[in-house]
């Protein structure tokens, strides 16, 4: 069931498009705000506030990269594995990451704290290699400077 | 038409049309994946590629997509060049890195329209060498069969289910190149017309889970062209055959009636033909007991029973082709034929007939219905009575928004193009019905009444569209103001189309929507106007006449007659067990022919083996009144034959010799044309027997059949000669006539390099056009040049909810309501119980609540069902399912308490 | 020969965006009055004559896309404008500048695109990544409407305009204009069948506008200071100044208001103080990912539409991705299509099956696996994927980039087959 927050969230969407629809990618991420992904049950319940159906709605959900259809941990990082970082050094980055975290890309850690997921280019390819952690950004990553980068996400 | 270059060679072309489209028409092989004959162009798979040429002077070109392009005047293209051929190889070398070759095991294999592709392309040797993707598959319900693995990425399965047939439970979900096709979660699929993903699905990915369970290959199968006899619509099929089972069933192109598409009754329905519970030997009361005796014998007693009898009656049956009907009232005399209905069924299709002949309005068949622009459904829920018609009606709303698609110019076949520019706009599609029905989504007005609002509704219409027709008193402002706009919709259209029927059980409603013609007519707006029937021959049994069934009651109650002859036809579906019973054990002899042991044929004295639709042959006349020849599929067991035969050999068998001289169906054919005039078109529905071509028939079978050698190997190491047929140009056997039959003829689809069922292609006059010679089938009613221009006058009083008594009607199911189907498998699964539906405010007030167990009485009989609650439903309105166990031989509608089982 | 910046002079040197006030003290706003007092034909026909093309990749000359949506009170409405801020072409970030900086300056030019189409409603479709981006433009979204300039009766005049910030949640394609369309309407973003082209049936059916965000900063200064003045901005024919960017291997990556038509050369050597030490320049993809490699030959090529077309590539997004000789190509070409392949929408078979078959051949030779044959195979999948092959641009975009690195380093995939392994590893 959407808690009335969200529900109420998700209705002050839709004065901003003249469809209901058009507000389904907005819920699903209003949803993933309070819950950190959107489970089977929120899809369904989406879609009967919005008229849809859960196949309807699912099939936008599994387009988007950023609706995540499986639970996550409480941070997401999400590493940019685009070009201009992968000049700058991702690779390492991303070695390093796999190994202090003990996870693959998809995976969370066993204490939830943190999902590791690959990112397209972050638009901040001047300050390459880059990464996000929940909503923030950080640039110039070195293996060394992101170990204190992690220290700040508990 | 438009002048096209293909290859430097000028050719004919629908200017109207795409490229891919023209390419086809012309009988070249151009392959293609996403485009569908019916869900036009989408550029999707980049299969159809060819070259185009700006100028006669363009050496270069550039390649285009075939069915993306117009075929206007001028138009330059190359199939053979080589860029093209290669890129269209490259196309299934793309779709084949994933595909897991596994044909071999594959249901699709040997009419796949992928293999087939691929053959045409020339695409050989695998260049990619990586691991495939995988999927899991899922559970799709009991009639489609899920194997993701296989798909190649056409979105033909989505584009089919959803925006053609309005299906939201189904979805493509991911992107790129695991892009998965399928429900959110696993479940039965809930369109109607799911089945149909079988053949629009160019691989294996959904393929008929029913024919799994006998699964042949389609080159091993024995066809014949054949008519669905599960509603009332006509849609031509091709039940296929091996080892003496029918295997499965699947769609058989007919241009006007079923196009592409069936519904899943239709493809899913005819398990029974196999079904354990088959009459396969005749049988007879032996110390009250029924058991199995020779035919000889089965004649014999026949003899006695005939010739001593002292007045023999025949039922008839209208899911009985019109030969085995007309070969009862042979055998009896018309004086004692009854037509195996009642009164009030005879009533609704004679004023159904009535209005076809009178030319108000011509019928409207499927294809017509699907280009009307404006379209008032009274009285019926299509998808559950006539099923087929709802796709169709489905596809007319998109009829106004083409409008739109007319003024910037696009072409009605750029089918995503149309859609986005349409949006959610539809053309008008009022329904006016008991309760909701599984077309409203695409409505634009609803109107759920009792049977005599409805028809009051329709009066109305007619009346706001002409004065002089009967003005409705004391209509509600709501009913005057839809009228209105019912009436206003209708007045604007091009092609309006009126649609009605029987399932209502009201001849009030009939007239209303005749009154709706009539008005457009006589206000110089042609309409078209279709009815529903409930059964495959209903309009055939009211062509050949009969009387009701209630005077064969009589009859027999009234010491009349002494031996009753029932034709195809379980009575205790029609009638109360008090008044069958009266009839069954009130008569001296009891003669059944019939295909399943049911409650009639176990109360017969002899039960005759009668051959279903799969082993026999016959005329069967749709709603449109247009007569149609099904074919024998195959040869049933030895003591198994067809009614007419069983019924002719009964006649000489009584004395009359003369009826040696029928010896084939033709020869009935002929006798019923000079004995019912009416009928006598109904020769011309398809060549007769001594049709060839070439000096040779027709093969039933495909030349690539195997195993014939060795079938019966078991039993006879000579392989047998096939069997003869007397009664068609048809040969139980691969050899024949390699020519193209004549439409009515054709058992099967299939063409050189086309394995699949795209193949129809190759046997339209113009692609999704009618099939060469003209579509299958003779219309047996003629319109009256000069229609009369009577209104109906007599409009009923409003509907008067009772005190404490409710009006209870039948509501048909696809699933369950329909007597033969219900014996396979999944549609059993699929079908609703007992129950009888109320509207909530009644059940609240009557204290009664949801899953209660209730009792109603109908003509003094008590039944019993699970109480449902629908909002959907009027007050004073409860329903019940048709047909379905134990709720049978109710006659409907009719008032009666409801109360709590204690 | 002028420098003037005006897409970026104004901004803070901190970077902070400017406030609705700091903005107005700097001329914000200026041109949408005069905008109110024109005839919303002659706005367009002033567009068209500063030969202001579109930023986003493709170069469309703004005007004349313009003048494809249906004027007047016939026309269907609402209509429609939308600024494309989905800026995830891999090397690219000038978007994120303009908008984090100076918002209000988008705001202004999306004011004189609805008001030269009559839009009643606007959008600015944001990727979701771009938080900071997403709460300035939030925030300049807020004052405008406090102080009158958006919703009912904008500026005190008779039009009206709702202009709202949609964030977006993923996919390449959603910067594709069509694709783009369909995510707004809370669709899967595969690209639309044209015709209809968006101008006459876009978002919603309506007659639709989308525009790069670089190509709407700029109309407010069109307006102000006129199409000659725009044109003299240039250095070549394609009008006004560009943000130029360099990221890779470079002494100072970055981003830059340069006039159009400056050279690859310059942009490498001076702005961004040449390679970094000890590297030598190898090749560059001048326009983001899915441009065309160029190489030593081109530097002196002026980087405007024309000419970085004839040389061979593209301006795309005119920020450029440096490939330096420490870098292997083969990887960096496997980088950009195991991208492509990954945001391929799915619709079209050359598409989902050429880019994955690609990424994957690369992957082998990366490896150390791959041979002959598999340069065969990718330069036919080059073809494959070229223009009017497949549904949408992505994919030929995609194949520019591998195409011409089998064109230019060629020697490179064959030493990895001979080696049998990446010699940069
Ligand atoms: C796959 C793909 C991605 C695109 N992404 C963007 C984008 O992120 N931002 C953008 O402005 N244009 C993008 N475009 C170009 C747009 O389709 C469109 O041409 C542009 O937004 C028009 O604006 P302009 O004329 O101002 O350049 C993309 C095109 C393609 C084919
Ligand atoms: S499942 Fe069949 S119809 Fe659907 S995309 Fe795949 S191959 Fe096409
Ligand atoms: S059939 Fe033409 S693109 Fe698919």
């Amino acid at each position: 069931m959407l808690t009335p927050e969200e529900r109420q969230e998700i209705e002050a969407e839709l004065p901003r498009y003249p469809q209901k629809q058009a507000v389904c990618i907005d819920a699903m991420k209003i949803v993933q705000r309070h819950r950190g992904w959107v489970s089977d049950e929120s899809i369904r319940d989406i879609a009967e506030l919005l008229g849809m159906s859960a196949d309807d709605l699912d099939g936008v959900a599994t387009f988007y990269n950023l609706i995540h259809r499986k639970p996550v941990g409480r941070h997401v990082i999400l590493l940019c594995n685009s070009v201009s970082c992968w000049i700058m050094g991702y690779e390492r980055l991303h070695q390093r990451l796999c190994k202090r975290l003990g996870v693959q890309f998809g995976e969370t850690t066993s204490d939830e704290r943190f999902t590791l997921l690959p990112i397209v280019c972050l638009g901040t390819c001047d300050h390459a290699p880059a990464l996000m952690i929940g909503n923030d950004l950080h640039v110039d990553v070195t293996p060394d400077s992101m170990d204190q980068v992690l220290e700040n996400y508990r | 038409m438009a002048i096209i270059y293909i290859d430097d060679k000028p050719h004919q072309a629908d200017a109207k049309q795409n490229l891919l489209h023209a390419c086809l028409s012309l009988g070249f092989n151009l392959p293609y994946f996403c485009w569908h004959p019916a869900l036009g162009s989408v550029g999707a798979c980049r299969q159809c590629a060819v070259k185009q040429f700006r100028t006669p002077d363009d050496k270069h070109g550039h390649l285009v997509m075939a069915c993306m392009i117009p075929a206007v005047e001028g138009t330059r293209i190359s199939i053979h060049d080589p860029e093209a051929v290669a890129f269209r190889a490259g196309i299934i070398e793309g779709m084949m890195q994933n595909h897991p070759h596994d044909c071999p095991v594959c249901d699709e294999g040997g009419e796949c329209h992928l293999q087939d592709m691929t053959v045409m392309t020339g695409h050989n040797y695998r260049r990619y060498d990586f691991p495939k993707r995988t999927f899991r598959n899922q559970y799709l319900g009991p009639f489609v069969n899920h194997e993701m693995n296989r798909c190649i990425q056409c979105y033909r399965c989505v584009r089919f289910y959803r925006e053609y047939a309005g299906g939201n439970d189904f979805n493509v979900f991911g992107i790129r190149n695991t892009a998965y096709f399928g429900r959110y979660q696993d479940g039965v699929l809930e369109s109607e017309f799911a089945g149909n993903l079988d053949e629009v699905c160019p691989t294996g990915v959904f393929t008929d889970a029913t024919h799994k369970h006998h699964y042949t290959r389609k080159w091993d199968l024995q066809f014949a062209p054949s008519v669905c006899v599960h509603c009332g619509l006509g849609c031509n099929i091709s039940p296929g055959e091996r080892y003496g089972t029918l295997r499965r069933i699947v769609n058989r192109y007919h241009g006007d009636i079923n196009g592409y598409f069936l519904c899943d009754r239709g493809r899913h329905g005819s398990e029974f033909v196999n079904s354990d519970q088959r009459i396969r030997q005749a049988r007879l009361r032996r110390n009250g007991q029924l058991q199995a005796v020779s035919k000889a014998e089965a004649l014999e007693h026949i003899r006695q029973v005939l010739t001593s009898s002292s007045r023999v009656i025949g039922i008839g049956s209208p899911r009985a082709s019109l030969e085995a009907n007309f070969a009862l009232r042979a055998a009896v005399g018309e004086r004692n034929f009854f037509a195996g209905i009642f009164q009030r069924e005879l009533r609704l299709l004679n004023r159904v007939l009535d209005v076809l002949r009178n030319g108000l309005a011509p019928a409207a068949s499927l294809r017509e219905m699907e280009n009307s622009d404006a379209v008032l459904v009274l009285g019926e829920d299509v998808t559950n009575y006539a099923p087929r018609m709802a796709l169709s009606l489905r596809q007319s709303v998109r009829q106004g928004p083409m409008a739109m698609a007319d003024k910037l110019k696009i072409p009605h076949w750029l089918d995503h193009s149309v859609r986005e520019l349409a949006q959610d706009s539809k053309g008008p599609l009022f329904i006016a019905s008991i309760a909701a029905t599984r077309l409203d989504d695409v409505a634009s007005e609803t109107y759920h009444a009792a049977p005599d609002e409805l028809a009051r509704l329709g009066f109305a219409v007619a009346h706001k569209l002409d004065d002089n027709a009967p003005a409705v008193s004391g209509l509600t402002l709501e009913q005057t103001a839809l009228a209105e706009r019912i009436a206003q919709a209708l007045r604007s259209a091009r092609q309006p189309l009126i649609v009605s029927g029987l399932s209502c059980h009201s001849t009030a409603v009939i007239s209303a929507a005749a009154n709706i013609a009539q008005a457009l007519r006589r206000t110089g707006q042609p309409s078209r106007v279709t009815f529903t029937v409930p059964e495959c021959n209903s309009v055939g049994l009211a062509l050949l006449g009969g009387r009701p069934l209630e005077d064969a009651f009589a009859a027999v109650r009234n010491r009349a007659a002494d031996t009753v002859i029932v034709l195809e036809n379980d009575l205790y579906r029609r009638a109360s067990v008090q008044d069958v019973d009266a009839l069954l054990l009130g008569a001296k002899h009891v003669i059944v022919l019939d295909h399943l042991t049911n409650a009639t044929s176990t109360k017969a004295e002899l039960v005759l083996p009668a051959a279903t639709f799969a082993e026999s042959d016959g005329t069967l006349v749709n709603n449109e009144a247009r007569a149609q020849r099904f074919f024998q599929t195959f040869v049933p067991q030895p003591d198994v034959q067809e009614s007419w035969r069983w019924l002719r050999d009964a006649i000489i068998a009584s004395g009359r010799q003369d009826f040696a001289a029928w010896e084939n169906l033709d020869h009935v054919i002929a006798s019923m044309a000079v004995e019912v005039p009416a009928l006598a078109a109904a020769s011309k529905a398809a060549p007769d027997a001594t049709f060839r071509m070439s000096g040779a028939k027709v093969p039933r079978q495909p030349e690539r059949y195997s195993g014939r050698t060795a079938m019966l190997a078991n039993i006879d190491l000579s392989e047998p000669k096939p069997p003869d047929d007397p009664d068609s140009p048809l040969s139980f056997s691969m050899e024949g006539s390699p020519d193209q039959p004549p439409s009515p003829l054709i058992p099967f689809a299939w063409s050189p390099g086309w394995n699949s069922y795209q193949a129809w292609n190759k046997f339209q006059e113009e692609i999704a056009g009618p099939l060469r010679g003209g579509n299958p089938g003779v219309p047996l009613v003629e319109a009256a040049a000069q229609p009369q221009q009577e209104y109906v006058r007599d409009v009923p009083a409003p509907f008067q909810p009772g005190d404490g008594e409710w009006l209870i009607v039948p509501f048909y199911h696809i699933f369950g309501s329909e007597e033969l189907s219900i014996h396979s498998h999944g549609v059993k699964q699929l079908s609703p119980g007992a129950y009888l539906a109320m509207n909530d405010k009644d059940a609240e007030r009557a204290r009664l609540r949801p899953e209660d167990r209730i009792e109603f009485t109908i003509a003094a009989i008590s039944y019993q069902a699970a109480l449902k609650v629908r909002a959907d439903l009027p007050q004073g309105i409860a329903a019940i399912p048709a047909g379905i166990e134990p709720l049978q031989g109710i006659q409907l509608p009719d008032w009666s308490r409801i109360v709590r089982v204690a | 020969m002028t420098s003037e910046r005006p897409l970026t002079k104004d901004m803070k040197p901190g970077g902070e965006a400017l406030s609705l006030r700091e903005y107005e003290r700097v001329g914000g706003y200026h041109s949408v009055h005069k905008a109110l007092r024109m005839d919303p034909k002659n706005v367009t026909d002033l567009v068209t004559k500063s030969g202001l093309r579109g930023r986003g990749g493709a170069g469309f000359p703004t005007g004349s896309k313009w003048s494809f949506v249906p004027i007047g009170p016939d026309a269907p409405r609402p209509k429609y404008l939308i600024a494309n801020a989905d800026e995830m072409e891999p090397g690219t970030f000038k978007d994120r500048y303009l908008l984090e900086g100076n918002p209000h300056q988008l705001l202004e030019g999306m004011m004189i695109g609805a008001r030269a189409i009559e839009a009643e409603v606007a959008y600015v479709f944001l990727r979701a990544e771009y938080v900071l981006a997403g709460k300035r433009v939030a925030q300049a979204i807020a004052e405008a409407y406090s102080a009158g300039y958006l919703g009912h009766r904008i500026f005190g005049s008779e039009l009206n305009l709702e202009l709202y910030l949609h964030v977006s949640a993923g996919r390449y394609m959603c910067g594709e204009e069509t694709g783009l369309l369909n995510a707004l309407e809370g669709k899967r973003a595969n690209p639309r069948t044209k015709p209809p082209y968006p101008q006459v049936s876009g978002l919603f059916g309506k007659p639709t506008i989308v525009q790069n965000v670089e190509t709407l900063a700029n109309l407010p200064h069109i307006l102000n200071n006129g199409a000659d003045w725009f044109k003299s901005l240039s250095r070549t024919a394609d009008a006004g100044t560009k943000l130029y960017g360099a990221s890779g291997k470079v002494k100072r990556p970055g981003l830059w208001e340069l006039p159009m038509g400056t050279t690859m050369r310059e942009l490498l050597e001076e702005h961004s103080g040449g390679m970094q030490d000890g590297l030598k320049f190898r090749g560059v993809l001048p326009g983001g990912a899915s441009t065309d490699f160029l190489t030593e030959q081109h530097l002196d090529v002026k980087m405007d539409f024309t000419e970085t077309q004839k040389a061979g590539s593209r301006l795309g997004t005119g920020t450029m991705i440096v490939l330096d000789d420490q870098t292997c190509p083969v990887g960096m070409v496997w980088n950009l299509e195991d991208f492509f392949a990954q945001e391929s929408c799915g619709w079209c078979t050359p598409c989902w099956s050429g880019l994955r078959w690609a990424e994957r051949i690369l992957g082998a030779f990366e490896r150390g696996e791959g041979n002959e044959t598999d340069l065969e195979k990718l330069t036919w999948i080059t073809s494959f994927c070229a223009p009017g092959h497949t549904f949408c641009a992505l994919a030929p975009g995609a194949a520019e980039p591998l195409q011409s690195a089998l064109k230019y380093f060629r020697e490179d995939f064959l030493r990895h087959i001979h080696e049998k392994r990446c010699p940069w590893r």
